[in-house]
């Protein structure tokens, strides 16, 4: 088997891999996305700037404190997740009472000022990351070779998605933030505390773009702008799933990962513009999305 | 605020229109905005003038949308980029005469609108923001790859021409006033759309949908024109730019620009007639004075818009006007 549809298996087999990887990121922030916005009703324009931060993080650690992979893969979600409660607390708390675009606006000042901050101190031009010496080397699968490295990001992806769905469907804090996504004032009078509820909830968020940041930082250049360049694809993978549902959005992320990294085999030149066309197509057959509830 | 969901600006009663719909503080204002265009090349560089004018335009387009139909388009640099790649391509490679090449701008920035904005009024609020994002991004990877645009050259020495072949726009001046004149055109149309019967669906539109649907109004066609109207003025907007500065670059198509353009309605107050301007000049200006800042830039950016929503909602010409309780 060296051709596949008259295409080098290797070549295929390759792609397919990188849009896993792709699709891996775009499931675990468009989760972030939906969990958000399910909670607070806010679209999080700064998650891009955030998934960014979780790899400058990871940098960092390593930098300024020598703590290695394994650390910033725990220690930087809680960081920028602990940032991102304060950001709730102080400013987006502030907007829940007026129109939801407020909340897009405001988040994108954030985004400005995070990226401008960063590109200011550390430039445009992107930090190298290594990959952790326990996952560097490759598998040899016999049709083609793995980096260790580029599976764990997919399997370790796949299980935090699979572990955020545990927790939202099977908890009873999942139970609460459920039943606020509901009705949100009848929880209350049940003397849950929503507002705390909420806090929490963009913190698990924006923590959950910071795990993909340090996850993406040895595969991208740790730079200013990885964020923004992904957050916009991955809105049109929000509005593809649809963001009722934890799974839909899991299943789109990885879906359109493939589908790009297939494109990218027989179509090269519509690579990155293949997943606008197939948000297109789903808002002319399906508006509500996917998975989406109208 | 006054409605708490809304975009709308404050609205005052009794007040009633007192020269082609504009009240008698409108009118005021509107003779001190043309003394300040007739007066300001005298004073200030004309190139900058014309930048602001610009960008005024591209405001004063996005925000018959944001204001006047509340629906928040997060694309608008797609209108103005490609606006911007047409007239510059035509005015160059074709040798069309400038006032042809800039409305060809513009009926491309409105048929791309017309494409998008019938996908994207399919959904609404926060759904259709990031749509006409997406899309926008899609037309900015399209014009990476693109032959026409230049790739990341861009197109660069496009000639200003003769408009009507008469008036030689090489020099400054004579620029200046075409540009002066088509913003005030502009301007003055969409004023006269906002208050047009036409208008007032809109607005019917952004305050309760439903209800304008319930009395037999088809909310979608409405919608649809008004972001073919502000797609083309966009476009109108980018191709005077490329005319203004000679080049035609990936930067305007970018989303930092719809970006941009959003920061400067903001500013100057979403759902006012004279806001997009004040806003466009703030931003412009400062955009001018901090240059050397570099990256600084962006963040302070970013700060104004934090402000902004947190505490400064109804932007300059919103609270000026709550000020003297007029509308304005």
């Amino acid at each position: 088997m060296d051709e596949i549809f008259g295409i080098p298996a290797p070549l295929l087999f390759g792609q397919l891999l990188l849009g896993l990887i792709n699709g891996a990121f775009y499931a675990l922030l468009s989760l972030g996305l939906a969990v958000i916005f399910g909670m607070l009703n806010v679209i999080n324009f700064a998650h891009g700037a955030q998934f960014m931060m979780g790899a400058f993080a990871a940098w960092m650690l390593l930098e300024y404190a020598g703590l290695n992979y394994w650390w910033a893969l725990l220690l930087a979600p809680l960081l920028v997740g602990a940032f991102g409660v304060i950001l709730e607390r102080t400013m987006i708390a502030r907007l829940y009472k007026l129109d939801h675009l407020y909340g897009l606006l405001l988040t994108f000042g954030l985004g400005l000022i995070i990226e401008g901050v960063f590109r200011n101190q550390y430039g445009s031009s992107g930090l190298p990351y290594r990959i952790p010496p326990q996952l560097s080397g490759a598998w040899d699968l016999g049709f083609m070779f793995m980096p260790v490295y580029r599976g764990w990001v997919v399997a370790v992806a796949a299980v935090m998605c699979l572990a955020t769905w545990l927790v939202i469907e099977k908890t009873k804090i999942g139970s609460y933030l459920r039943a606020s996504t509901e009705n949100a004032a009848l929880v209350q009078a049940f003397g849950i505390n929503v507002p705390r509820l909420m806090t929490l909830t963009y913190g698990a968020g924006v923590a959950l773009a910071a795990f993909a940041g340090v996850l993406a930082a040895p595969i991208y250049s740790v730079n200013p702008q990885m964020g923004s360049n992904l957050i916009i694809i991955v809105f049109a993978v929000v509005v593809i799933g649809g963001m009722g549902s934890i799974l839909g959005s899991v299943i789109t992320g990885f879906g359109l990962g493939i589908i790009e990294g297939l494109t990218k085999v027989f179509y090269p030149e519509a690579s990155s513009t293949v997943i606008f066309v197939v948000m297109a197509i789903v808002l002319l057959a399906r508006p509500a999305g996917l998975f989406g509830r109208a | 605020m006054a409605a708490p969901g809304g975009f709308s600006g404050t609205d005052f009663r009794n007040e009633e229109a007192y020269f082609l719909g504009f009240t008698q503080a409108q009118v005021i204002a509107f003779v001190l905005l043309i003394a300040l265009l007739a007066i300001g090349p005298f004073f200030l560089y004309p190139v900058f003038l014309m930048k602001l004018l610009c960008f005024a335009l591209f405001a004063c387009a996005f925000n018959l949308l944001i204001g006047y139909v509340g629906l928040l388009s997060f694309g608008h640099a797609a209108y103005f980029g490609m606006g911007g790649y047409i007239t510059g391509y035509t005015a160059k490679m074709w040798g069309l005469p400038p006032e042809l090449s800039i409305l060809l701008g513009g009926a491309v920035g409105a048929a791309l609108g017309l494409v998008i904005g019938w996908i994207a009024i399919r959904r609404q609020g926060i759904y259709f923001a990031m749509i006409t994002l997406a899309f926008a991004q899609m037309v900015y990877f399209f014009c990476v790859q693109a032959r026409f645009t230049g790739g990341e050259d861009g197109i660069q020495s496009i000639p200003r021409g003769h408009f009507l072949g008469i008036v030689d726009l090489s020099r400054d001046m004579n620029m200046y006033w075409l540009t002066a004149g088509v913003f005030v055109v502009g301007f003055l149309l969409i004023h006269r759309i906002v208050h047009s019967p036409f208008g007032m669906v809109l607005k019917s539109i952004r305050e309760n949908e439903p209800r304008a649907t319930s009395l037999g109004y088809r909310t979608d066609d409405y919608k649809l024109m008004a972001f073919v109207l502000s797609a083309g003025l966009a476009g109108v907007a980018g191709g005077l730019k490329s005319l203004v500065f000679g080049i035609a670059t990936l930067t305007d198509v970018f989303w930092t620009m719809s970006g941009e353009v959003v920061l400067m309605s903001l500013v100057g107050g979403l759902g006012t007639i004279f806001g997009p301007f004040v806003g466009a000049a703030v931003i412009i200006t400062m955009q001018n004075y901090l240059a050397e800042f570099g990256a600084w830039v962006t963040v302070i950016q970013g700060v104004i818009f934090v402000l902004c929503v947190l505490a400064f909602r109804r932007g300059l010409v919103g609270e000026i006007g709550n000020w003297l309780r007029v509308r304005l």
